[in-house]
C-alpha cells in the first residue's frame, strides 16, 4: 500500500503563483523518501496540502488510501507533522506540549503521559518536561516537534526541514534517532538543505524545483546517474607539480592536496594503481562535495538554462 | 465523526484553556475583579446612595446582576479572541488544524474555554458583590442559563473576532468599539423605561440589553423585556453565530491559505 499517493496536485495562490503546476508522487509504506528542492520549489507548499494546512486548487492526495477530500479525519490521524517553522506556544511546558497533542488525536491521557515519557525520554527532553517551551535552545524545540509528532505514533511522519540550525552533533542523533523510527515501521518524508543527511537517511528521492517534479528515483539509481565525482587527495609526501595521471583529470591545490576528478566509467583501482606506479603515497581520501549534492545542483542548473533558452527563443 | 477522539480533544481543549486562564490569573482574574469593585463603589455606593431605589431595588442591588453580566460578556470575550487569536499568530494552531478533530470540536473547545473564564470572573464579581449588597436569587434555573447562554454567544463572537484578525490591534477594535459601548448602554446601570420612547426602541435593537434584564430577572425577578422573548434572541445568536464560525472554519478563512 502506498502511504502517499498524489496525483495531479496544484496549487496556485490567490495572488498568482502557481507553487505546484500538477505532482505526482507515490511513497510506498515503510519508506524513507527525500523531497528536495531549492527555496520556493514548493516543498512546503505540497506538505502543507498534504497536511490540509493549505487548500488545495485541484488534485488527489491519499494517506494510506484514505482521501482528503473525502475521509479527513483517518487521513489526518496518519500523519505526523514536524514543520520547518518553530510553532508551538512558548508559553506551554514541554509535557503539556505533547499530551495536548495527544488529546487532539483522541488519545487518553494516562496513555498520552506513557507516551511523553517514551518520545521525551528518547528525545533526552524528559528532564526539561516541566519548563515553559521558550526555555529550551533551538535544537531542543527541533526535537520538542519531533517528540510531538510521534506522540500519537503516526503511520507517516513529515519532517520539513527538521535538523536547520542544528548543530552536528544533535543533528547526527537525530538521524540516528528517525532511522531507528523508521526501522519500527514509520513511513518517513524528509525535506532538507543538508543533502548529506537526505543522501545518508533515504531511499527514494525526489525532487522538485518550480512546482515540478524533476527527479524521482530510488537514491541509489539516482546517484549512478553522476557522470563524475571529484575526490581529495591528501598525500603522504607533498609534490612540487601536478602529476600526470593518464585519463584523470587532476588539480594540485595550494594546500598541497591533490584533487582528481573520476569519470563514472573508471575505477578507483585504476587511479592507485597509476599513483604507486609514480610512487605518490596516499594517506587519506574524501568526496570533495556530496553526491547527491553535485547530482541536485547539476539537475537545478541544467533545468534554469533550458528555461533561461526557452525564454531567450 | 469519531464521537470518543473528538470528546478526549474538547476536554483536552478545555483543560488546557483553564490552566492558561490560571496561568496567567494577573491578566485573566485580577483585572475585572478590581474594576468591578471599584463600580460598586462609585456607582453603588457613593453615587448610588443619592439615586436611591430602581424598580423597587436599592440602587447597588440593581447593578449588581449587570455588573456581573458585563463581566461575564467581556471576559468570555476575550478569553476566545485572544487564546485563537494567539495561537494563529504564534502558529501553534497549526497543532490543530493537522489533527482529526473536527471543526466543530476546535470550536467547542474554545467556547468552552470562554464560558469557564466568563463563570470564574462572573463568580468572584457576585462574591464582591455579596460583600455590598444582599442578593437573593429569585428563578436560579434562568440566572444560571441566561449566564451561561451569554457567555457561549460572546465566545462565539470572539471566536469570529480571532478568526478575521490578521495582527493584535484587530482584537481590540471590537471590544472597545462596539462591545463597550452595547454594554453600558445595555440596561446595566439603568432600566430603559427611564428613556424616552425613541431610544427604549432603539435599546431593543441591542442584544446586551435581553441579556441583562434576563440576568436581573433571574436574580432579582425584575426586567424591562420578555423572559421568552429574552431566550428566543439569545438561541438565535447563538445558532447564528455557530454557523458562521463552522463556515469560516470549514472553509478556512483567515487560518488557511
Amino acid at each position: 500500500m502506498h502511504a502517499l499517493s498524489i496525483k495531479n496536485l496544484i496549487k496556485t495562490y490567490p495572488n498568482g503563483v502557481e507553487a505546484l503546476k500538477g505532482i505526482d508522487l507515490e511513497v510506498e509504506s515503510g519508506d524513507f523518501y527525500a523531497l528536495l528542492g531549492p527555496n520556493g520549489a514548493g516543498k512546503t507548499t505540497a506538505i502543507g496540502i498534504i497536511c490540509s494546512l493549505i487548500n488545495k486548487t485541484a488534485g488527489d492526495v491519499e494517506i494510506f488510501g484514505h482521501s482528503i477530500d473525502r475521509e479527513l479525519a483517518a487521513a489526518k490521524a496518519c500523519i505526523g507533522l514536524v514543520p520547518q517553522e518553530i510553532n508551538m506556544n512558548p508559553f506551554d511546558t514541554v509535557l503539556n506540549i505533547v499530551v495536548n497533542q495527544a488529546g487532539y488525536y483522541g488519545i487518553e491521557r494516562h496513555e498520552a503521559l506513557r507516551r511523553a515519557e517514551k518520545y521525551l525520554g528518547e528525545l533526552r527532553l524528559w528532564d526539561r518536561r516541566s519548563e515553559p517551551a521558550r526555555n529550551l535552545s533551538g535544537g531542543m524545540k527541533r526535537r520538542l516537534m519531533i517528540a510531538r509528532a510521534l506522540i500519537h505514533e503516526p503511520r507517516l511522519l513529515i519532517l520539513d526541514e527538521p535538523t536547520a540550525g542544528v548543530d552536528i552533533e544533535i543533528r547526527r542523533a537525530m538521524w540516528d534517532f528517525l532511522k531507528r523510527t523508521n526501522e519500527a515501521g514509520t513511513t518517513i518524508i524528509l525535506t532538507t538543505h543538508y543533502l548529506e543527511e537526505a543522501e545518508s537517511l533515504c531511499r527514494h528521492v525526489a525532487i522538485i524545483d518550480k512546482g515540478k517534479i524533476i527527479e524521482n528515483a530510488p537514491m541509489s539509481a539516482v546517484l549512478r546517474k553522476l557522470k563524475k565525482e571529484i575526490f581529495i587527495l591528501s598525500l603522504r609526501d607533498p609534490v612540487a607539480e601536478r602529476p600526470n595521471l593518464d585519463g584523470f583529470d587532476t588539480l594540485l591545490r595550494d594546500d598541497g592536496d591533490l584533487e582528481v576528478a573520476i569519470e563514472s566509467t573508471r575505477d578507483l583501482n585504476d587511479l592507485f594503481a597509476l599513483l604507486s606506479r609514480k610512487g605518490i603515497a596516499v594517506s587519506s581520501l574524501r568526496n570533495k562535495t556530496n553526491r547527491l549534492e553535485e547530482l541536485f545542483i547539476g539537475l537545478v542548473e541544467n533545468r534554469q538554462g533550458s528555461n533561461a533558452a526557452g525564454s531567450g527563443a | 465523526m469519531n464521537l470518543h477522539l473528538n470528546w478526549i480533544g474538547f476536554t483536552t481543549l478545555v483543560r488546557k484553556e483553564y490552566i492558561r486562564v490560571i496561568r496567567i490569573w494577573v491578566q485573566t482574574i485580577v483585572p475585572p475583579a478590581i474594576t468591578m469593585t471599584l463600580y460598586f463603589i462609585i456607582f453603588g455606593n457613593l453615587i448610588g446612595s443619592r439615586i436611591g431605589s430602581m424598580d423597587g431595588f436599592d440602587y447597588m442591588q440593581y447593578i449588581a446582576p449587570g455588573l456581573i453580566m458585563m463581566a461575564v460578556i467581556t471576559n468570555s470575550y476575550a478569553n476566545v479572541v485572544s487564546s485563537f487569536f494567539g495561537a494563529k499568530f504564534g502558529r501553534h494552531l497549526e497543532e490543530m488544524l493537522i489533527s482529526p478533530m473536527s471543526n466543530v470540536t476546535i470550536i467547542v473547545g474554545h467556547v468552552a474555554g470562554g464560558v469557564v473564564r466568563g463563570l470564574l470572573v462572573g463568580g468572584l464579581v457576585t462574591v464582591i458583590a455579596l460583600v455590598f449588597t444582599h442578593l437573593h436569587v429569585e428563578h436560579p434555573l434562568i440566572t444560571f442559563s441566561i449566564v451561561l447562554l451569554s457567555s457561549v454567544v460572546f465566545s462565539l463572537a470572539g471566536f469570529i473576532n480571532a478568526v478575521f484578525a490578521k495582527k493584535f490591534d484587530d482584537i481590540s477594535i471590537v471590544p472597545t468599539f462596539i462591545l463597550t459601548p452595547l454594554t453600558y448602554l445595555g440596561g446595566v446601570f439603568y432600566s430603559i423605561s427611564l428613556l424616552p420612547e425613541f431610544w427604549q426602541n432603539v435599546s431593543l435593537a441591542n442584544p446586551i440589553l435581553y441579556m441583562v434584564n434576563a440576568f436581573r430577572f433571574g436574580i432579582l425577578g425584575t426586567s424591562d423585556i420578555s423572559i421568552a422573548y429574552a431566550y428566543a434572541i439569545i438561541g438565535l445568536f447563538v445558532a447564528g453565530l455557530f454557523t458562521v464560525s463552522l463556515v469560516l472554519m470549514n472553509r478556512g478563512v483567515g487560518i488557511r491559505s
